[in-house]
């Protein structure tokens, strides 16, 4: 593939019905109202001359290149902010409005440096461009009197620079940042020859930029240009990919030069992101080429050896050889399999099919166990399938928006921007979490309610919800009876005096005046859509709350449309796939249960094994088992227990007792500190496959390059089949999606030609919607009628104790990844050095603790150190911390405690003490460090 | 550190409280219903074993669920 250069068509799509017909240099062309000329003009194929306007943004009509005349009209408006109009009868080249442009481009050069030959935008700047187009023969203004030729470069991001003696003060940065990612970082300073491009502080990296890149790719010169580009120069290639970060799944241009990726670049054509980005999938794929990373396959007898480098072959047998000889002492269910949510669809599939076919067992999970699998569970039961209703860009028709138990503009930073925009139109914003997430109040957003309550209390908040959309007859009644079961029972456990927001106030101290201020929004304010996160999963009570937050959907009516839903924002790219894949111990893809005999035969008919029709073992009951001696071998699939499980303690002493533990990885990481082998696993830039995001949508991972470490990483778990006797083959990753889509229902229609073709479909995707489903249960529920299920409030075990007084709670920022492997890796650490510890300043004072200090922080079950940050953005009593950094291992604290339907751990909750260790001194510097801010 | 209440009781235990305020019959049928979709055999069998030995660290509840799940 060449270098990929996407149609602009100068102002943005408007909706609707095409019914306005202009006339542009003779060519007709029909367009819906409110369209611009410019835009119906390029839709014909005449590109009129433009610096200002660009398709992604709001016409602004600033540069007046883009000139006109119109029949019947006079003058010469800008066509970009001209809106069509029937009949009209445009002319875009005269000699009149070619000279009013050679004029203006005359302006701009005059003022621009001319090193366009050693500019790094050679090739890619469209100020270039437009001289050429224009026919640009002279300048006659020199350089003699008053420019910017002097401005200085400021260098402080480190993956783009900001060269203002470029800038043309076209504002497409300013708005770019406001209007695409909501920032608002940047404004244009002064007037008329003063105005320059101001980030706000000394420089961009002491302002409010969250480094999303959105200025860079709307910036039309090189002022704001990749420093990639700068030290490699224009990328010659590009291959579509997909970002293997978050859950949002955005699209990208992974531009390369020979076999050297230079930048990746939104795409706009990306179901997900339409053309946006975060600074992690933007700028940090550092890691993929890093040093630090494995390329051969390694071995050792025992965990205090050293590691031997092996062949793969060696590698292979060795390992099967060990997984059988296990299996012979200890019995078939004594060793099992773990999958990653970080690796494709494909790799994933390959992996729960050696467990159950070669392997002979059931003993697979998935990490999504740790994070997500109260989702699945209280989905289920409620709507009949594992996964959000919506797709994201459902939120634009959305007039009421609830955050639970997320930190969207941290965790799921693009999908947050559409959030945002919405909200910035006039949708109401209702928040629930303990701390004051930056959503709450940000630039032109202000929660209308923020339900601060206590962690641990989600239930009780959410029945309360209920509780007044039951008891003051604001449930909708009609959809209720259509579409639903079970509603009786549900409305009179829900009426009970003991779910009133004045009972449950000394519960979570959520102000039940407040609360039922919210609750008549939500019910009443037009479509409510609920998008959740970890807040609400990692619980002891995580499923209940998933079926709660259903209940209250189906009684209002807010599910089956646009604009409405309940919508899990998953953490890890590919959450949503490794769960469908089949990699929990209890479900065949496609959420089957293992006891269901018609599923089973499917697979046994393909695979030519038996299916065991019971559960194989949790993640946490196989650390349980091996402490018992039961289970003694374990395959890790991309995924460092050892750090990102609760109970470090715990975990290690599991993972220590076993006979062999294999980890597939691109680092040896923590979890490789107990293995006997490590086998070198791909980045997504080597992978041929698919993600599927949080809603539900199959994008396609493309390879920019061969596998560094010689073996793609879906072979891996073949050939280990394969040398423990069971034959099981691709010739490439589509077949393992060929044999996905037939063995499952919901993607009986996808294959790599379909995606190739489409960009991307969302499941289930089949004869019945052969192009993917957008939004779910429009007509009817997955199950048939949607269930009511009765959500009684019991507290967590883990309560504040004299020992142990304040309650900690955990999740991540924007500019690190989950244990922070690769982002720890890239210059991303810039934002974020370490983690630290959020306290209140009430709490910090009692304990003598001040900005910086060094602080333990301990739990019943373990102890640690870091850094103590003071905010007032924790409730009093309630502490917070991430988990990127190894060092600091936050999980060393968390305890065993789980959800009592799926056992996803309560990372949410854990009563500890904090103490003073080393005060900082006066010369100890916080002041760059990113407050965390996020609770998902 | 290992857990100082076996793993099997604890969760059992966990999922009863979860069961408390359904009537008897029907939430010992849920919680057995629930164990029987999720739990692997090891952990029944476990689960039933200390049904027997150590009957007094068990929730009532997952006593009369237990019937449900013997063979
Ligand atoms: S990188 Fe993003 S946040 Fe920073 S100034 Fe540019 S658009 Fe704004
Ligand atoms: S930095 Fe780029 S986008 Fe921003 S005003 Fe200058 S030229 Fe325009
Ligand atoms: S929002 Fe998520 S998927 Fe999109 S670029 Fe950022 S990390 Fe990648
Ligand atoms: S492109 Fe229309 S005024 Fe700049």
């Amino acid at each position: 593939m060449t270098l990929m250069k996407e149609p602009d068509l100068g102002t943005p799509a408007v909706a609707g019905e095409a019914t306005v017909t202009v006339e542009i240099d003779g060519m007709p062309m029909t367009v819906p109202p409110g369209t611009s000329v410019m835009r119906a003009a390029a839709m014909t194929g005449i590109d009129i001359p433009k610096l200002c306007a660009t398709d992604s943004l709001d016409a602004f009509g600033s540069c007046r290149l883009c000139l006109v005349e119109i029949d019947g009209r006079k003058g010469t408006p800008a066509s970009c902010t001209t809106p069509v109009a029937d009949g009209m009868k445009v002319r875009t080249q005269t000699p009149r409005v070619e000279k009013l442009r050679q004029g203006v481009m005359e302006l701009y050069i005059s003022d621009h440096p001319l090193d366009c030959l050693t500019c790094s935008a050679n090739g890619d700047c469209e100020l270039q461009d437009m001289s050429g187009v224009v026919g640009l023969r002279q300048v006659r203004y020199g350089y003699e009197g008053e420019n910017h030729l002097d401005l200085l470069t400021d260098s402080s991001n480190p993956y783009f620079d900001f060269d203002a003696s470029k800038c043309i003060a076209c504002s497409r940065c300013v708005r770019a940042c406001g209007e695409i990612q909501g920032t608002f970082a940047l404004t244009i300073e002064g007037r008329g020859f003063e105005s320059k491009v101001s980030a706000g502080g000394v420089d961009f990296m002491d302002s409010e930029c969250v480094s999303c890149g959105a200025c860079v790719q709307a910036c039309p010169t090189a002022t704001l240009q990749e420093k990639s580009v700068v030290e490699l120069g224009m990328p010659t290639r590009s291959v579509v990919t997909t970002c293997a970060y978050c859950g949002v799944g955005c699209s990208f241009k992974a531009e390369m030069r020979g076999d050297q990726l230079v930048r990746m670049v939104p795409y706009k054509d990306g179901g997900a992101n339409e053309g946006h980005s975060c600074v992690k999938g933007r700028f940090a794929f550092g890691y993929a080429t890093h040093p630090d990373r494995e390329l051969e396959p390694m071995i050792r007898e025992s965990i205090t050896d050293e590691w031997q480098v092996v062949d793969w072959d060696t590698a292979i047998e060795h390992t099967a050889r060990k997984l059988l000889e296990v299996q012979a002492q200890h019995g078939p269910g004594s060793i099992g399999g773990i999958t990653s949510s970080r690796t494709t669809n494909e790799e994933v599939y390959v992996v729960q099919k050696m467990v159950r076919a070669a392997f002979g067992n059931n003993n697979v999970d998935t990490c999504a166990r740790v994070c997500h699998s109260p989702t699945g569970y209280g989905l289920k039961q409620t709507f009949g399938t594992s996964a959000g209703t919506q797709d994201f860009k459902s939120v634009a028709e959305a007039d009421v928006i609830v955050v639970i138990g997320a930190n969207p503009t941290d965790a799921h930073p693009v999908f947050a921007s559409r959030m945002k925009k919405r909200i910035r139109e006039g949708a109401k914003l209702i928040v629930l979490d303990p701390r004051t997430i930056d959503l709450v109040r940000s630039p032109h957003i202000q929660a209308q309610h923020h339900l601060r309550l206590q962690p641990g209390t989600n239930v009780a908040v959410v029945n309360a919800f209920a509780h007044v959309v039951v008891t003051e007859g604001l449930v909708d009644q009609d959809f209720v009876d259509a579409r639903c079961e079970g509603f009786e029972e549900w409305a009179e456990f829900i009426a009970r005096p003991e779910n009133s927001p004045e009972a449950t106030e000394a519960i979570s101290g959520v102000p039940a005046d407040e609360l039922r201020a919210a609750a008549r929004l939500y019910a009443t304010g037009g479509n409510a859509a609920i998008y959740y996160g970890l807040g609400v999963t990692e619980h002891s009570q995580g499923s209940t709350m998933v079926m709660g937050m259903a209940n209250l959907a189906m009684a209002t009516g807010n599910i089956g449309r646009d604009g409405v839903g309940v919508n899990p924002l998953r953490g890890q790219n590919n959450v949503q796939g490794s769960c469908d894949m089949g990699s929990f111990p209890h479900e065949l893809s496609g959420y089957r249960h293992v006891s269901d005999e018609a599923v089973r035969e499917v697979f046994e008919t393909l695979w030519g094994r038996p299916i065991l029709p019971e559960p194989g073992l949790r993640i946490p009951n196989m650390f349980d088992a091996a402490i018992d001696g039961t289970f003694r071998a374990l395959f890790v699939q991309g995924e460092d227990i050892a750090q990102s499980d609760p109970n470090t303690k715990h975990v290690t002493a599991a993972l220590a007792a076993m006979d062999l533990v294999v980890v597939q990885d691109l680092f040896i990481n923590e979890t490789a500190k107990f293995a006997h082998v490590f086998l070198p696993g791909t980045s997504f830039l080597e992978k041929d496959g698919t993600f599927t995001n949080a809603e539900r949508r199959i994008n396609r991972v493309r390879p920019v390059m061969a596998p560094k470490t010689g073996m793609h990483e879906w072979e891996i778990p073949c050939r280990i089949a394969q040398a423990m006797g069971y034959e099981m083959s691709y010739d490439n990753p589509s077949e393992i999606m060929d044999e996905i889509a037939a063995v499952t229902p919901t993607f009986a229609g996808v294959s790599f030609e379909k995606l190739d073709k489409l960009g991307s479909v969302q499941w289930p995707c089949n004869d019945a919607a052969p192009t993917g489903t957008p939004i779910m249960h429009v007509d009817g529920f997955v199950r048939g009628k949607g269930a009511f299920v009765p959500t009684t409030f019991v507290p967590t075990d883990e309560r504040s104790t004299r020992k142990y007084p304040l309650i900690l709670t955990t999740g991540r920022i924007l500019s690190q990844y989950n244990v922070g492997a690769q982002t720890r890796r890239t210059a991303n650490v810039a934002w974020h050095p370490e983690d630290v510890l959020e306290i209140h300043p009430h709490d910090a004072e009692v304990r003598g603790i001040e900005n910086g200090d060094m602080v333990s922080l301990a739990s019943r079950v373990g102890e640690t150190s870091l850094k103590a940050v003071i905010s007032d953005r924790m409730p009093v009593g309630v502490v917070y911390t991430t988990f990127h950094h190894p060092v600091t291992g936050a999980n060393v604290v968390t305890t065993e405690n789980s959800d009592w339907a799926t056992n996803c751990p309560e990372y949410k909750v854990t009563a500890v003490q904090v103490g003073l260790r080393t005060p900082a001194g006066p010369a100890q510097d916080v002041a760059r460090q990113d407050i965390p801010m996020a609770v998902d | 550190m290992t857990h100082a209440v076996n793993p099997q009781v604890r969760l059992a235990n966990e999922i009863a409280v979860q069961f408390h305020h359904r009537p008897t019959d029907e939430a010992a049928a849920a919680i057995a219903q629930h164990i029987k979709l999720f739990w692997d055999p090891r952990m029944k069998a476990d689960l039933l074993r200390r049904a027997e030995t150590e009957a007094a660290s068990l929730d009532p509840l997952v006593l009369r669920a237990v019937t449900h799940l013997r063979p």
